[in-house]
């Protein structure tokens, strides 16, 4: 029996030997159970309804994704990365092909980057929508979820104007976009945007004072800053601990130094924590928008550098330059310069980090994927043990693991 | 991006007290490197978190490199990218490991984080970490064979599970096993 | 005729005729509309449609047909009997909680007696003892369903459903002591016309909520986790274990739980009108004398429906609005807040109803 409680001895206590027959109950959790939205098993030894030990067992939803992209051209990665965290499907892809830019030195335009922003911050919105809404219909609050889904499909609808899907976005390209936002969306966004704010507001006075729903998530899962920096948590998780780290502050990236915001931090690290740092993100997020779209210039939304996109067919039928350049990139696709980068971006859960490495050709030598939530469900042991079995509830749904990101 | 030399202060100061072990550092594209002997990796890492001057608190990221197709010699690199919240800085450490040893030390009591991320590599690249107590598959199952990310693994190979497959045979095609 | 009305009068055939009338077509309707009404309610609240799908032909009833068709599925749903359990256990199960539930109703009066008849199956003495002896009984059916099913999460549901529902019984018995001293009975026709005096002339009403108002809320709290609703319903739970103690079950026995549940919250509702909400009493009808004896039989049960039916979408409401309790804030919230407040509501009430009374 190897309980990962064993190795937590710090954290947690170990349960108790001797006649473990007949007073520790081991359970599975999962992977087939209401709780465990994407697949996991918590395999969790109980002693009456106590929880004394747990070991998390994921892959089950291992797809193969690096496999998959170290054998794909550079550009074909992105619409894999569209189903790594499949609630913010876009900002994967933002991550994506920013590391790419950053692999080849260019940057995309800053039409193109604003739009990534705004497109990037309502997939956060959905992100933690869907979080917060799981939550809080496991303990029990069934009527939130589904009002977080109807803000959800109001912000969706937006993604879909914009890049033809809902999920399956395949919307960036290397040095910008495939498609520009289209007439009228400002409108429409700023409709949608109060939409959102009122089911807040609604959600806010139902939820974050009801005691019930405060006695079920306070001081449920507690972490401490060290814990959970050392455990290497990002994002929200990381920032209801109390530590006001935010890639999009610390390595900032595309426009955010432009931008204005907060970054909301929590206390103890408990559940209640974790609930009210992802609902401030999001009238966060919401003010970013609004920012950024106030800001948005004017001009293209792709790159004029060469090899980077196909050219006009103007250009293909009537210049040499240009046939050559569609002949490669067709043939050969792109071909970042030899080189290695990490790319940070903040995702909708925590830092998703993007780890390229090219030799030249045009195929990817090292395509990795840092998922944010794999040092959560990690952590899960440690911070369960000590709790009620219902505690397993609030917690996992804190956590947010989408399986997608979490096995790859 | 450019960044002068100077500006590297963890590449400097390991460079300081690790004259020896540095093999090789650069920075391409603002990503501070350096490449160290496989032997000191614990006492650089320790030295990454508990200096003054660099304290990483976190270990971003832990992966592996297979070179297979490029003909390197160490076939595989290790990479670990570490951020300091402190100093909001981020470095990469990479290890360069031959195939035929491809074991190198872990570094488990210094982070938590460490263990999923050991086990991870471990299962897709077979890299065996001395001292892990637990080092065990984690994202595919225990009876399968190889180890994926490798670049000699095909691509195309299947593997489904003895279990499922048996009763594939005998239910769905009639056949006993 | 004279025949009719001879066998009409024997004692037995009037309890056969009041048990079909009462149970079958009040009883029972009243759980299987809860189910379709929960579920229309639950989508009103939650910006849906719910159940419209069901049909014969164009008509759909706007869900009504969803009964039939959930009926019909549940007979023809196979029994399944999981590996290990105990088989006989496990088959009587679900019918503890439906037994327990419909006799709630047998002491319930839903309208005044007619000269000799009364609008009620049978006025024993015990009365409300009855009703905490048969809601007792309701216990077995989840310990039974959860010990026999051969499943941890069955297991751990039927554990938390018999802690929780014995626990509560007592707080169920200690707030209704009020009631008893008030109106100086247990015999549920006496507590019913006791709630048919008034206060100041004939301004107030003395029903049980105005009398005993702390001991409603208490009465209500404590039958609501006995029955095992939102917010106490830990025992099933669905997000940790899944469906607790009745997680194995399938088909008819999985629908016999299911009805008990909604019978058990009709259940609730009609005790909470008996006893605190005058009953069948329609108030200050009194003071309409020549009023008709059809007529007023007819108010009589309109009313006692209607305020039933308030309860029965009051419990619906608090479900779908509420996140639940922790199985050990439920029971903390029972020994530690509702324990010390029902026995200072009886002693209080022990004062107060002899220094005035």
């Amino acid at each position: 029996m190897s309980l990962a409680t064993q190795q937590l001895s710090s954290l947690v206590t170990p349960p108790p030997q001797g006649d473990s027959d007949t007073s520790i109950m081991k359970i599975e959790i999962g992977p087939s159970h209401p709780a465990m939205h994407g697949i996991v098993r918590f395999t969790t030894y109980l002693d009456g309804e106590l929880i004394v030990g747990m070991e998390p067992e994921i892959g089950y939803l291992h797809r193969g994704f690096e496999k998959e992209s170290e054998n794909s051209k550079w550009i074909q990665v992105v619409p894999y990365t569209d189903r790594l965290n499949y609630v913010s499907p876009l900002l994967n892809n933002i991550g994506y092909s920013m590391a790419v830019e950053k692999l080849y030195g260019i940057e995309a335009p800053r039409r193109a980057e604003f739009t990534r922003v705004i497109m990037g911050e309502i997939s956060r919105i959905t992100d933690h929508l869907t979080c917060v809404g799981a939550a809080s219909m496991e303990v029990g609050a069934f009527t939130f979820f589904l009002w977080f889904i109807k803000a959800r499909e109001y912000l969706w609808e937006l993604v879909e104007e914009v890049t033809g899907a809902r999920l399956t976005t395949n919307w960036t390209r290397f040095g910008g976009n495939a498609t520009d936002i289209p007439d009228g969306f400002f409108d429409a966004l700023q409709e949608r945007l109060d939409k959102v704010k009122d089911i807040m507001d609604e959600c806010d006075k139902l939820l974050t004072r009801n005691k019930i729903f405060i006695d079920r998530v306070k001081d449920v899962g507690t972490f401490s800053k060290e814990d959970a920096i050392s455990f290497g948590f990002t994002g929200p998780m990381l920032r209801a601990c109390g530590v006001p780290y935010d890639v999009r502050r610390a390595d900032p990236y595309s426009v955010y130094d432009e931008i204005d915001f907060e970054i909301p931090i929590g206390s103890t690290g408990d559940c209640f924590d974790r609930y009210l740092v992802r609902m401030e993100e999001i009238r966060q997020s919401i003010s970013i928008i609004e920012q950024a779209a106030d800001m948005m210039p004017a001009g293209p939304i792709m790159t004029d550098e060469r090899l980077m996109h196909y050219p006009d067919k103007k250009e293909v039928y009537g210049n040499i330059e240009g046939l050559i350049d569609h002949f490669k990139l067709v043939m050969e696709g792109h071909q970042p310069p030899e080189g290695e980068v990490y790319l940070p971006t903040e995702g909708g859960n925590g830092e998703i980090g993007f780890y390229l490495v090219s030799d030249g050709s045009g195929d990817p030598v090292r395509v990795r994927m840092r998922p944010a939530c794999f040092n959560y469900v990690e952590a899960m042991p440690a911070m369960t043990v000590g709790h009620y079995v219902a505690d397993i509830v609030p917690i996992f749904g804190s956590v947010n693991m989408i399986g997608g990101e979490l096995d790859r | 991006m450019t960044t002068t030399d100077s500006e590297l202060v963890t590449t400097s100061l390991l460079k300081k007290n690790f004259p020896k072990s540095i093999l090789e550092t650069h920075c391409h594209r603002g990503d501070e490197t350096v490449v160290i002997d496989r032997k000191d990796l614990l006492s650089i890492c320790e030295f990454l978190r508990d200096d003054e001057g660099c304290s990483y608190e976190m270990l971003v990221d832990l992966t592996a490199v297979d070179l297979l197709e490029q003909n390197r010699t160490p076939r595989f690199e290790m990479v670990y990218h570490f951020k300091s919240l402190r100093h909001g800085k981020r470095i990469r450490v990479k290890v360069r490991l031959d195939e035929q040893d491809c074991s190198i030390d872990s570094i488990y009591h210094l982070w938590k984080a460490v263990d999923w991320y050991e086990r991870e590599c471990f299962d897709m690249y077979g890299i065996h970490f001395n001292n892990h107590p637990d080092l065990r598959r984690i994202l595919m199952y225990d009876q399968f064979e190889g180890h994926p990310l490798r670049k000699d693994y095909p691509m195309d190979r299947q593997q489904p599970i003895e279990e499922l497959r048996e009763i594939e045979e005998r239910y769905h095609y009639q056949r006993d096993v | 005729m004279d025949l009719i009305l001879e066998i009409l009068s024997i004692p037995l055939v009037q309890s056969i005729l009041k048990i079909a009338f009462i149970i079958l077509l009040f009883a029972m309707p009243l759980g299987t509309v809860l189910t379709l009404m929960e579920r229309k309610w639950s989508a009103m609240i939650q910006d849906r449609v719910g159940p419209n799908r069901a049909n014969v032909g164009n008509y759909t009833g706007n869900g009504l047909l969803h009964l039939a068709a959930d009926g019909l599925k549940s007979i023809f749903k196979e029994d399944t009997i999981p590996q290990g359990a105990n088989g006989f256990l496990y088959l009587i199960a679900p019918f503890f909680g439906l037994i327990a539930g419909v006799a709630t109703f047998a002491i319930i009066p839903i309208a005044g007696p007619i000269g000799d008849f009364t609008f009620q199956v049978t006025d024993i003495e015990p009365g409300l003892l009855f009703i905490f002896a048969i809601t007792s009984l309701s216990v077995y059916g989840a310990v039974l369903a959860g010990t026999s099913s051969n499943s941890k999460f069955a297991l751990l549901g039927g554990t938390r459903a018999s802690a929780q529902m014995i626990s509560y019984e007592v707080f169920m018995g200690l707030a209704l002591m009020g009631i008893f001293m008030v109106y100086g009975s247990t015999r549920v026709s006496d507590i019913v016309n006791g709630q048919n005096e008034y206060w100041f002339g004939n301004l107030i009403p003395m029903w049980g909520v105005f009398t005993q108002p702390l001991g409603f809320f208490l009465f209500f709290t404590a039958l609501i986790a006995e029955t095992k609703r939102a917010p106490f319903d830990a025992p099933e739970g669905e997000s940790e274990i899944v469906a607790g103690y009745f997680l194995e079950y399938s088909g008819m026995r999985w629908s016999a739980f299911m009805l008990a549940e909604y019978v058990a919250v009709a259940g609730v509702a009609v005790l909470m009108t008996t006893l605190f909400f005058g009953g069948y009493h329609v108030p200050w009808l009194h003071l309409w004398e020549s009023a008709p004896q059809w007529l007023v039989t007819l108010l009589q049960i309109g009313k006692f429906s209607i305020v039933t039916i308030f309860f029965c979408w009051l419990q619906i409401q608090l479900r779908w609005t509420l996140p639940k309790f922790r199985f050990d804030q439920t029971m903390s919230l029972g020994w530690k807040k509702l324990l010390p407040l029902s026995l200072a509501n009886t002693a209080l009430t022990a004062v107060v109803v002899l220094a005035f009374m």
